[in-house]
């Protein structure tokens, strides 16, 4: 049986050294909110920036990657299997029935998962960006005519950004445990292979005509 | 020959460009003494003979500082009158009331003794106009020697002086020949003979003031330790024809002029600004804080730092009681401050107080003897001060907040004269320890309307804090204002990260994180139950 390569490195590297940046930005952005105290606001709000200038340049890498690969493609929505996708969320994996989508490195996300990450990427992501760059300088907004712009506003907008991350994360980590077993959706994410599936082999390329050429 | 030639000639430039340098840098790191005069004074004929009272030695100063005289008589420090350029009210120690010893008026003599000149014992009346009236000694005896009389309207003693009271032993008067002989720029100890010592004793009044600033640690106070930078009160309160910078009744408490280069801006020195400019963090996000937090809000983490307490409250009512002999009674707490005295009341006394924070445009009011005060809403404000989010102008200041409480006049309603000294009759409390007398006897002389009525009520003072300024890894932490326990708990209409938050927002954003958790729990729980069920089944 081989193995195809869904993930590639970049993807991986992109993958998981974000997934490491949002829980630390997590984690210290709740302490700069006055959750609780363990580094210090100030040491907080120092890590805060230093780790948000990091995943800034890590997406402007991540946004020239997925528009010269074409992979920006893979987050088109889909009709097709959305509603068989969500159905075997509600009930199938209850019942034993397997995945109504199968994976392949042309259309690596089921149509719920492009919806999942399309939001992340449009919404969520973005919010934060904007919130956290004009809280970031607040005191230089006047400079572009947003002199009247309240921190209060941008506080909580970025605040409500850090909770919609925050629920996002916990559906993202439980759904990645939803494969044959606990792991096996998440070794691909680290190997970058998956093992082929008999089915997928056998019905090739359901997605052919949206694969770029 | 000629390249050996050219060699040599730049061998030479060399060595004469690191001997310069060498000079220059000699020159450079040579700190001047600030403190050096142009004059010894010790060999002026006109000091050199005996003197018998202050306004002798003024008039032999003049004869050589013609215009001094003039100058300080225009001077605060003469007038004690101030007419404040945005209430217009006017202010001044000859017209406030505080709440310490309450009013000069009445109390002259004593009250007088910080006067900066000799002979002011009627506040009803000007300081005086004669010129030898001025006292130069208080603000430049180099010696320490020159001491003015607790009681005496300015003047030292001019003969020997039991001391203490009742002791038997015997002071000798001040040597006027030697300290006018030995006179110089003013110290701190010169400006501090009054301003540590006001309220009635070391560091009472200001909280920010005491004698601890004499000689401090650079640990107390960065500019005038000699460890520091080595200031002196008056590098900063800048003074010029004896008019000093620096004010109380109208304070600057956002100084946007930046540093001051002589010739350019204001010529005053008395603000953080002014030496510091208005952005002098290495971190951006700590000069992102100047517009709108005070330099001293950070840098003075607490007041009375330096082992002098600062009384904090002091309740007049109480004052007056006696012990079963009729005689004065005195109490100290459990760190050794005064706690009670018959003359003047209940006090508390703290060390390393945490200042009080409010918006601060520089502005104070005052209720003077003539307003009516609000006596259903204790605590009066004997001053307030003007400031808000909305105001530019206004940045977030430290304070001293005095307590206690005053007299005042039931029926007109109004603070009353505070009649506690009096040398020559038994009309005032510390000699007779019957307010009723006092106040009638203080608004007499005050020309005060008063109905006879009075009791007491609870007051509250506002002293800005702006010495004892320490070094910079001294500063208040992000976290004692950026924290839901925060300094700034107080102060209102600004969003302080941290302390301030929408809890409806962090409400919504929990609880649905938690659903989400509980959920995706009860969504693996279920599969796990419905994968045993079918195993079972097939089995």
């Amino acid at each position: 049986m081989s193995n195809v390569m869904v993930f590639k490195r970049f993807e991986r590297f992109w993958h998981w050294s974000q997934a490491a940046l949002i829980f630390f930005l997590l984690f210290t952005g709740f302490e700069v909110h006055g959750t609780y105290s363990v580094l210090g606001f100030g040491q907080a709000v120092q890590l805060h920036t230093t780790a948000a200038w990091a995943l800034i340049t890590l997406w402007v890498f991540a946004i020239f990657w997925h528009f010269t690969t074409g992979e920006w493609r893979q987050y088109i929505p889909v009709k097709d299997k959305l509603g068989a996708v969500i159905y075997y969320y509600a009930v199938g994996t209850f019942t034993g029935a397997s995945h109504p989508f199968k994976k392949t490195s042309l259309a690596k996300h089921n149509p719920l998962q492009r919806l999942a990450y399309l939001w992340l990427k449009l919404m969520i992501s973005p919010l934060i960006w904007v919130s956290g760059l004009l809280y970031l300088f607040y005191n230089q907004l006047d400079q572009i005519g947003l002199g009247n712009l309240p921190l209060e506003w941008i506080a909580l907008t970025h605040t409500a950004a850090a909770f919609l991350m925050l629920i996002f994360i916990i559906a993202h980590v439980y759904m990645a445990t939803m494969g044959k077993t606990p792991l096996s959706l998440i070794k691909p994410m680290i190997t970058g292979y998956e093992p082929e599936q008999e089915d997928a082999a056998a019905a090739p390329q359901q997605h052919n005509e949206e694969t770029p050429s | 020959m000629d390249l050996f030639c050219k060699a040599q000639l730049s061998l030479w430039l060399v060595i004469l460009a690191c001997l310069s340098t060498d000079a220059y840098a000699v020159i450079a790191s040579e700190k001047l003494n600030q403190n050096v005069t142009t004059a010894n004074h010790s060999e002026f004929k006109t000091l050199q003979k005996q003197f018998h009272s202050g306004p002798e030695v003024t008039k032999a100063c003049l004869e050589c500082h013609t215009e001094a005289a003039k100058q300080v008589q225009q001077s605060l420090h003469w007038t004690w009158e101030y007419v404040q350029p945005k209430t217009f009210q006017t202010l001044g120690k000859r017209h406030v009331i505080n709440s310490f010893c309450g009013s000069v008026t009445s109390n002259e003599p004593r009250c007088t003794s910080c006067h900066a000149g000799y002979g002011w014992t009627d506040m009803q009346q000007p300081p005086p106009t004669d010129e030898t009236s001025v006292d130069c000694l208080v603000c430049h005896d180099t010696t320490g020697e020159y001491v003015k009389l607790p009681a005496g309207a300015g003047h030292p003693a001019y003969k020997p002086m039991e001391s203490p009271a009742g002791s038997g032993h015997m002071q000798a008067p001040p040597d006027l020949t030697s300290i006018a002989q030995n006179v110089g720029h003013s110290q701190p100890a010169n400006c501090g003979s009054c301003h540590f010592y006001g309220g009635g004793g070391d560091g009472v009044k200001h909280g920010d003031l005491d004698s601890s600033l004499v000689n401090p640690p650079k640990s107390l106070d960065v500019h005038l330790s000699h460890d520091g930078a080595n200031l002196t009160c008056s590098d900063c309160h800048t003074t010029s024809g004896h008019i000093t910078a620096g004010s109380r009744y109208q304070g600057n408490a956002h100084d946007t002029l930046g540093i001051d280069v002589p010739g350019h801006t204001d010529m005053s020195r008395a603000s953080c600004e002014s030496c510091h400019g208005p952005a002098p963090h290495d971190k951006a996000k700590l000069n992102e804080h100047v517009d709108r937090v005070a330099c001293q809000s950070c840098h003075i983490p607490a007041f009375a730092r330096g082992g002098v307490a600062t009384k904090t409250w002091w309740d007049w009512s109480t004052a007056g009681r006696l012990d079963e002999n009729n005689k004065p009674i005195t109490l100290y707490d459990e760190n050794g401050h005064l706690s009670y005295l018959s003359i003047k009341g209940d006090f508390h006394y703290a060390e390393n107080v945490t200042p009080d924070y409010r918006w601060f445009n520089g502005t104070v009011h005052y209720t003077l003897q003539t307003d009516t005060i609000d006596t259903d809403n204790p605590p009066v404000q004997v001053n307030w001060i003007e400031g808000s989010a909305k105001d530019p102008d206004s940045r977030i200041w430290p304070f001293k907040i005095m307590h206690g409480k005053q007299p005042f006049d039931t029926v007109n309603k109004t603070l009353l004269v505070n009649h506690v000294y009096s040398p020559t009759d038994d009309s005032a409390l510390w000699s007779n320890f019957d307010w009723a007398k006092a106040l009638q006897a203080g608004t007499t002389i005050a020309g005060q309307p008063y109905s006879g009525q009075f009791d007491f009520i609870q007051t509250e003072m506002y002293w800005p804090i702006s010495h004892m300024v320490g070094p910079a890894d001294s500063a208040v932490k992000c976290s004692s204002c950026h924290a839901s326990n925060s300094r700034l708990n107080g102060i209102p209409d600004i969003y302080i990260p941290a302390r301030d938050h929408s809890s409806l927002l962090d409400k919504i954003g929990w609880g649905t994180a938690l659903l989400m958790l509980i959920g995706s729990a009860a969504h693996a729980g279920g599969r796990g139950i419905a994968a045993v069920r079918r195993r079972r089944k097939k089995s």
